[in-house]
């Protein structure tokens, strides 16, 4: 089979076409939120939010009102109730996460079975890009709208708050504001990353490209630039290669992610183990060099 | 100029019901170089974050130039220049992407850069010695240039309180000598410069003030009246040693990479 033939041969169904459309704009706006979730060390957040959401989508699933409804509920109800433990008890933060997102998790299983006649756990676990519905395809546009477009206007204070908080607070901007504009688009993208690659794989999409992307750049707008071409990437070719392989969408897009960041994490230019272990090397002997220089020096001032 | 730049009224801030500063009282007048001298957990951060607003006092009032908090973090009156442990340094920012957040204040929601902004960027970059290294991802600095690209963005914020925590730890000769004589220029200018600091030896050089500091105020004032044997021995809770009060400001730091 040849390589045009690879790439057109799914492109005949229209469950194909649509599923790798969805996952290319679901690419983008993890990948984009991903760059604010690495430099904010918000990994655990992420999988704690994107899991908290469960029961928010099941219910909102029964009351047929759309899933980022209730995700969004759940997802920032979450993080309240994780705030006000660590608050007010000894409990330390990563443990009151753990319990956190875990018994959430768990109460929308405990609802999906009660349901069961009428929604497909599987289709919320490990997602269901390959049927998904007009209807959410419509709720993934306006969440990537929603979320591309909060990025956009915020993005200068968005950097600033993860990169310094201190001199925000002082000049007078709102952190709580940014806190939970950053949270809740977090739960809204959540609920885009499920339709896809399904909720118990979305906190990699919410991360790697990030990731990925921190080990290749020092500027933030190449950062955001490489982690969504590394997301969209692993989006679509993830796609094909689950049809040829008859296997998990989902996985098959977090594998590629997956690998990228390793590819990064050895050959980066700058920041990738091999050029690391030269610059060692090097920093070694200019270290020992430079310690002889400065003993003269300081003779010389004596 | 004239009037009080810093005026703090017994004031107690506390944290989980545990007193961190007590009863503080202090005024400052603009045209002054302060330094904060205490231990650690003394109050010396609270005190910061007091000034700054973090922090909201169980007791007492906070005025910056006569205005309540909330007026004086509009106005971007207090600059801070923070301890070289507090920034991540991997972050993927420029030297002149960190300025240029000094003039977030001044901007609109969108934080687009005029070119008043843009010029204080230069000026304040040009005083430190580094509009050459704008380019540079700051984790590429050394420690003085780390130091200076902060201190370029307390000047672009032009604020007229400056709060610097721990400025010299661990900068080189040139970094120091460049800072202390900005300092002075901004003294002269009618700045009011605080500086928390465990180097003593820099207080009697070009502080004019000093506060002694520790969970509440034990003294403040001229620095040749309060920097006594006595008080700093009950500032650290026990003697300090041989420290030499009239050691010229001419210490080794050993120059750095």
């Amino acid at each position: 089979m040849d390589v045009i033939q690879w790439f057109a041969a799914p492109l005949q169904y229209e469950f194909m076409v649509k599923a790798i459309w969805v996952s290319a704009l679901v690419g983008v706006v993890c990948s984009a939120l991903s760059c604010y979730m690495t430099l904010k060390g918000w990994a655990l957040m992420g999988d704690a939010v994107s899991h908290a959401v469960m029961p928010g989508v099941v219910i909102a699933y029964v009351l047929n009102i759309p899933f980022a409804v209730g995700a969004f509920i759940f997802g920032v109800g979450s993080v309240i109730a994780i705030g006000f433990i660590k608050a007010k008890t000894r409990v330390k933060e990563d443990t009151i996460i753990g319990v956190i997102f875990t018994g959430f998790f768990a109460l929308g299983i405990v609802l999906v079975s009660k349901i069961r006649s009428s929604i497909d756990l599987t289709h919320i676990l490990f997602g269901n890009v390959l049927g998904i519905s007009d209807a959410d395809i419509v709720q993934t546009m306006i969440i990537s709208v929603i979320t591309l477009v909060t990025l956009a206007i915020l993005r200068k204070d968005l950097i600033l708050f993860c990169f310094d908080s201190t001199h925000a607070r002082s000049i007078g901007l709102n952190i709580s504001f940014l806190y939970y504009t950053l949270l809740s688009l977090l739960s809204l993208t959540a609920v885009a990353g499920l339709q896809t690659v399904g909720i118990i794989l979305v906190v990699a999409m919410l991360v790697t490209p990030g990731a990925t992307a921190y080990l290749l750049s020092d500027r933030f707008d190449h950062l955001m630039g490489i982690a969504i071409a590394t997301g969209v990437f692993s989006s679509v070719i993830g796609t094909y290669i689950s049809y040829h392989l008859d296997a998990s969408t989902g996985g098959c897009i977090v594998v590629l992610q997956t690998l990228l960041f390793l590819t990064a994490v050895v050959f980066a230019p700058k920041h990738g183990l091999l050029v690391r272990a030269k610059t060692v090397r090097i920093g070694e002997m200019a270290a020992s060099a430079e310690l002889d220089a400065g003993a003269s020096k300081r003779d010389e001032r004596h | 100029m004239n009037g009080i730049s810093i005026d703090i009224e017994n004031v107690t801030v506390s944290y989980h019901g545990k007193v961190a500063l007590h009863n503080a009282s202090l005024q400052l007048r603009p045209g002054t170089i302060c330094g904060l001298v205490g231990m650690n957990g003394a109050g010396k951060s609270t005190l910061f974050k007091a000034i700054m607003g973090f922090v909201k006092p169980a007791a007492g009032r906070i005025l910056i130039q006569g205005l309540p908090i909330r007026q004086v973090q509009k106005r971007n009156l207090v600059a801070y220049v923070p301890q070289s442990e507090e920034v991540d340094w991997n972050f993927p920012v420029s030297v002149h992407d960190v300025v240029m957040m000094g003039r977030y204040g001044y901007m609109n929601l969108l934080r687009i850069a005029h070119s008043t902004d843009k010029r204080a960027v230069k000026d304040s970059l040009d005083r430190v010695e580094m509009w050459q290294m704008r380019d540079r991802q700051i984790g590429e600095l050394s420690g003085g240039q780390k130091k200076r690209t902060f201190f370029a963005r307390a000047l672009a914020q032009q604020g007229t309180v400056l709060l610097l925590d721990e400025p010299f730890a661990g900068v080189d000769i040139k970094t120091e000598k460049m800072m202390i004589d900005l300092l002075m220029e901004l003294r002269q200018a009618g700045h009011t410069i605080l500086i928390s600091t465990h180097d003593l030896s820099s207080i009697t050089t070009f502080c004019d003030q000093v506060v002694l500091i520790n969970r509440s105020i034990l003294a403040y004032g001229n620095t040749s009246e309060v920097f006594t044997e006595e008080n700093l021995s009950r500032t650290f809770g026990g003697p300090v040693g041989n420290l030499s009060f009239t050691k010229p400001r001419l210490q080794v730091h050993q120059e750095e990479r």
